[in-house]
């Protein structure tokens, strides 16, 4: 239990996907002009997020992994060069899904998110979370934790930096710097007061 | 349109980080040392060019409502064997990277100037375009990774500039530099050295100040 803790805090804070990793940088930046929307799409990558994760870490181990095909016959095989195109692809059909779903059965909350699925086919935080699965060898149950931990640090992040931007707009920025660059200062000094989390170890 | 534009006009004038804000994922995380950069570089700017002159190539025979498809398939299999040719050659650097060149696939630049400019117009021109926005994103990524290698950590490409206190040197090498946040600095102030001398490129304020009115009423 106590690995598993360890293992969300990290995600979510230490090694927060936006603040640390850079990912997700386009819609980060695109989106976080309001709250509102920023929690919406805040939430819906940490719902893709934790189903997506664990789901490539089964098609990983059970299909593409350097012999992981054993049981159907071929113990030679070795498919972990497809790993993007399947991510991606399964990534693309879970978005599709989900939005069908969600628009079916759960109106209400398709209202609020639906906007912002399309988006999240593209968002590298959810390719990242299916790569870094991947590259550090996690297991079934550590990547719904790690699915969960890292969507909910971006989702955090995204939200916090919303906050910070709606009272910022009323402040007198250097014409230069206005928009686009006094955004990125902000991120900035935002991922100094993260790097603060890094003594944490549980 | 005329090669000369097609190739530098996103080099200054329509930068596709600093002003489209596209690609900005993975261009902040590999600037910490120019090596894994310069990899990152030509990774992305074949993958860009050759995924513009592929789309643009289909673009009259793929029907609309599967384009993105179409679209992903093409950007992933150049994507692959840029991986695979980078953990074939240079296997250390590709282990440096980890994930970021996999991370190519679902950068903004390349499914952006797909969809934008090569859906549009013929081969060439598309090819001409994808080469010019990565060059675009080269130019901003080494001005940053100059930056940063040379007061992060004394070096160019690993050959050593400035001579560090630890070797007997007289630099004290500023850590911040190698850290995240440092990235993040940079490229607020790249962007706003870029607007000062371009000034068509500043964004308007939503609000203004207004007038002090009191000062002229006595």
């Amino acid at each position: 239990m106590e690995h598993y803790l360890s293992l969300f805090i990290r995600a979510m804070f230490i090694e927060n996907m936006a603040l640390a990793f850079f990912l997700g940088m386009c819609s980060f930046l695109a989106i976080s002009k309001k709250v509102n929307a920023a929690l919406g799409l805040g939430i819906a990558v940490i719902v893709v997020q934790t189903i997506i994760v664990p789901l490539n870490n089964l098609i990983y181990t059970n299909v593409l992994k350097s012999g992981a095909l054993a049981w159907a016959g071929y113990p030679d095989t070795d498919l972990s060069f497809l790993g993007l195109v399947v991510y991606i692809g399964v990534i693309a059909a879970v978005v599709q899904i989900l939005e069908m779903v969600l628009d079916k059965f759960f109106p209400a909350l398709y209202g609020a998110l639906g906007v912002f699925l399309p988006l999240i086919t593209v968002n590298c935080v959810i390719m990242a979370g299916a790569l870094f699965m991947v590259e550090r060898e996690y297991n079934f149950s550590e990547s719904i934790v790690y699915g969960l931990g890292s969507g909910a640090g971006w989702a955090l992040a995204i939200t916090a930096l919303a906050g910070i931007r709606e009272k910022l707009k009323y402040s007198d920025v250097p014409h230069g710097l206005r928009g686009l660059g006094i955004t990125f200062i902000t991120v900035g000094l935002m991922s100094l007061g993260f790097m603060s989390f890094g003594g944490i170890n549980l | 349109m005329k090669t000369k534009e097609l190739l530098f006009d996103p080099v200054f004038k329509n930068n596709p980080i600093a002003l489209q804000i596209l690609g900005i994922c993975s261009a902040l995380a590999v600037t910490n040392s120019l090596k894994s950069t310069l990899v990152m570089c030509i990774g992305l700017t074949l993958v860009t060019a050759f995924s513009n002159l592929f789309v643009s190539m289909v673009r009259n025979h793929a029907p609309n409502s599967i384009r993105i498809i179409i679209q992903m398939t093409i950007i992933g299999t150049l994507v692959i064997l840029v991986d695979q040719v980078l953990k074939a050659v240079v296997y250390d650097i590709s282990k440096q990277m980890s994930v970021f060149i996999g991370l190519i696939m679902t950068n903004c630049i390349v499914m952006g100037r797909a969809e934008a400019f090569a859906m549009k117009n013929p081969p060439w021109e598309s090819f001409l375009d994808g080469l010019g926005n990565g060059l675009g994103y080269s130019a901003i990524l080494f001005a940053m990774a100059v930056i940063r290698e040379l007061f992060g950590s004394g070096k160019w490409f690993g050959v050593e500039i400035l001579p560090l206190v630890t070797d007997g040197g007289w630099y004290v090498p500023n850590g911040l530099l190698l850290l995240a946040p440092s990235a993040f600095f940079i490229i607020g102030f790249l962007i706003w050295g870029l607007r000062t001398w371009k000034t068509s490129q500043q964004e308007k304020d939503q609000f203004f100040i207004a007038p002090n009115t009191k000062k002229g009423a006595h």
